[in-house]
């Protein structure tokens, strides 16, 4: 470990790796450490012996349940949208080739009572019952509108500048009822809660357009997921960086962050007696003090907020839902009397991340009670007998500077969204921190030596 | 027109057994002995000709380094149809590692995975560790194929992957047959989607089709 580094990577969840992987393309001398002796930090996926090592150190899994290894079961419930930033970084770096993706096979939307496919095409729209005749012509002119709607040309603007305008005086405007305004801003916008309205429409346009483009890709849904669960996103975006020179050490303490006492700069990193410098640090907020902050520390990181989570096993696919093998299923703040929406990822043995019949569903939302777990009731009801929950609640950190002026960056906890978009922001932006630069995704060759 | 075959081969083994080294003599038939990694290879691959006309591809992997510090990535031998499990017969604990990673394969790879123990460094049998009749042994006991090899003089590696390549075709299910992508999803639920191709249910992505 006595080398020098140009930057040392901490934790290897998916943001770490992507970072640790587009840096070593780059050509920068990369050691990345862990301190567990697995790939993939919060990102990893569990089998049954690491799910109860965690939730129940004093038990032992069942024996009905199936193989340990048939077992991947994703710690945060996210999906990839197969149109967005996600799957461009996986295209341009090429990391496609270590991994195998499926469709995730339907989109639903919660709404009085009801679980209803979100529609994904203009026609499926118009059969919907999510809304009445009257309502669907509404619908359908403001989906046209969308559709044509481009930032350059004033002729499609209709007289509405999005920039400006927020999104509340769109819905106004095409007179669409606040039930569509619920499935439109939080099943396609994918809004977490209601604040988007006040905000310039343009964003939310955006977002309509892409749920559209990655729905049209492949039809059952917008997303995809690699087979054997998120955690093998980071372990393929660990192999990028180790074919290009990464060095890897997992299983490693790391004891200390050091800086210049001077300057506040960072120096390196200790573990035990060994130190390895480096003119940058990145790193999850795990290793900068998150949750346990030691007296005299700096403070690096705030918590924003809490998400709750519940990984549900069923021995059956959730009702009403045309029984598929994987789904998401999104219940509005506003259909259950919250500030933020209630999320469920359905996964099973076809997606390899469970034994063959056994479903496992993820319902997660952001905490607004004392009581969390209490708050999952609206999703845990719709998924019909559960054989077995494991509950958390993680607390989201995020760091209090961009890092720029002691060359210590800081990556964000995973949200609570239900797909890896803010995972890519999160990337572009550290990214832009440490280089001073906008990440262009350029494609390699391919690299095969034949 | 003769069957065409791509199998998936990983390299697995202690640091400075000579994994690399085996690859680059048996794909491009070259030896250096201070070989740096290589930078930026996912992957090289082989074709081997069996007598039927049947040619067998390899996709071969290599560590990529990740082994050094007990940091290799499940995902590298997740899908993997064959892998070579090297030691070096002048380090006793080196077939210790092997047989370790072994373990390790028949734990979590793939039920059918061919599986081979590769001592090598056979040039240096002056300084010899490991007794062919106790590496031998092992692989009897547990299944596997056993050679010795060069990588140095090439003794011993061509015959290898020739053998793995005969081994195959009749044990590994035919949706296997593709390396990174290997078809081996369970159930076989659903088809798996090609990120790099454009297209689909009338889609018109940003970039256009260009199929």
């Amino acid at each position: 470990m006595d080398e020098e580094y140009d930057a040392i990577v901490l934790g290897t969840g998916l943001t770490e790796c992507i970072l640790s992987g587009l840096l070593s393309v780059d050509g920068k001398k990369v050691l990345h450490i862990d301190r567990n002796d697995y790939y993939g930090g919060e990102s990893a996926s569990l089998n049954l012996t690491q799910l109860y090592r965690k939730f129940r150190p004093d038990a032992t899994p069942p024996t009905d349940l199936g193989r340990d290894r048939d077992y991947a079961l994703d710690q945060i419930p996210k999906f990839i949208f197969a149109s967005g930033g996600m799957t461009d970084l996986l295209v341009h770096t090429d990391v496609t080739r270590y991994l195998e993706f499926k469709q995730i096979s339907g989109s639903y939307v919660y709404r009085e009572g009801r679980v209803n496919k979100v529609p994904s095409t203009e026609m499926e729209a118009l059969r919907s019952p999510l809304m009445g005749l009257f309502e669907k012509r509404r619908a359908r002119n403001f989906f046209v509108y969308v559709q044509n709607w481009k930032e350059e040309d004033p002729a499609t603007h209709q007289g509405l500048d999005l920039t400006k305008v927020p999104m509340r005086d769109v819905y106004t405007k095409f007179g669409l009822e606040a039930g569509t305004q619920d499935f439109i801003g939080h099943a396609m916008a994918l809004y977490l809660h209601d604040e988007y309205k006040t905000k310039p429409a343009k964003e939310t346009i955006q977002r309509i357009v892409q749920y559209s483009q990655s729905m049209a890709r492949y039809g059952k849904s917008p997303y995809i997921y690699p087979m054997y669960g998120l955690g093998e996103l980071p372990q393929a975006f660990s192999r990028l960086s180790a074919v290009y020179g990464g060095t890897y050490m997992l299983d490693k303490h790391v004891d200390e962050v050091l800086t210049d006492p001077e300057t506040g700069k960072f120096i390196g990193v200790r573990s035990g007696e060994e130190t390895v410098k480096a003119k940058l640090v990145i790193g999850d907020p795990s290793y900068f003090g998150a949750g346990e902050m030691q007296e005299g520390q700096k403070m690096r990181v705030i918590e924003e907020g809490k998400v709750v989570r519940a990984i549900c096993i069923l021995k059956h696919p959730i009702p009403g839902t045309e029984d598929v093998d994987s789904l998401q299923i999104i219940i509005p703040q506003n259909q259950v009397n919250r500030q933020n929406d209630i999320y469920i990822a359905l996964l099973s043995h076809a997606q390899g991340v469970s034994a063959n019949g056994v479903y496992i569903a993820i319902v997660s939302t952001v905490v607004e009670t004392s009581v969390p777990e209490r708050e999952l009731l609206p999703g845990l009801n719709l998924l019909g007998p559960i054989l077995d929950k494991f509950v958390s609640v993680s607390p989201l950190y995020t760091p209090t500077t961009t890092g720029v002026e002691d060359n210590i960056y800081i990556t964000r906890s995973y949200d609570a969204t239900s797909h890896l978009e803010t995972v890519v922001a999160d990337v572009r932006d550290v990214w832009k921190r440490v280089t001073g630069e906008e990440l262009k995704l350029t494609k390699k060759e391919v690299e095969v030596q034949e | 027109m003769s069957k065409q075959l791509q199998f998936k081969l990983v390299l697995l083994g202690e640091s400075a057994v000579g994994k690399s080294s085996l690859v680059l003599r048996f794909v491009k038939d070259q030896f250096d002995d201070y070989r740096e990694s290589t930078i930026g290879a996912a992957f090289l691959t082989q074709t081997v000709s069996l007598e039927d006309g049947t040619s067998v591809k390899f996709e071969i992997w290599d560590t990529a380094g990740q082994e050094r510090y007990k940091s290799l990535a499940p995902m590298y031998y997740r899908s993997a149809a064959c892998a070579i499990c090297v030691y070096d017969i002048t380090q006793s604990a080196s077939l210790e590692k092997a047989k370790s990673w072994i373990r390790e394969l028949q734990r979590q790879a793939d039920p059918s995975i061919v599986i081979a123990l590769c001592g090598n460094k056979a040039d240096l049998a002056a300084r010899r560790q490991v007794s062919q009749e106790e590496a031998q042994k092992f692989a009897e006991e547990e299944g596997l194929m056993w050679c010795e090899t060069s990588a140095k003089t090439g003794e011993g590696v061509n015959d290898i992957f020739d053998r793995i390549a005969h081994k195959l075709p009749q044990v590994a299910p035919p949706q296997a047959q593709r390396g990174a992508a290997a078809a081996k999803g369970p159930g076989g639920a659903g088809k798996s989607v090609d990120l790099n191709k454009q297209g689909g249910a009338g889609a018109t992505g940003p970039e256009g089709c260009n199929c």
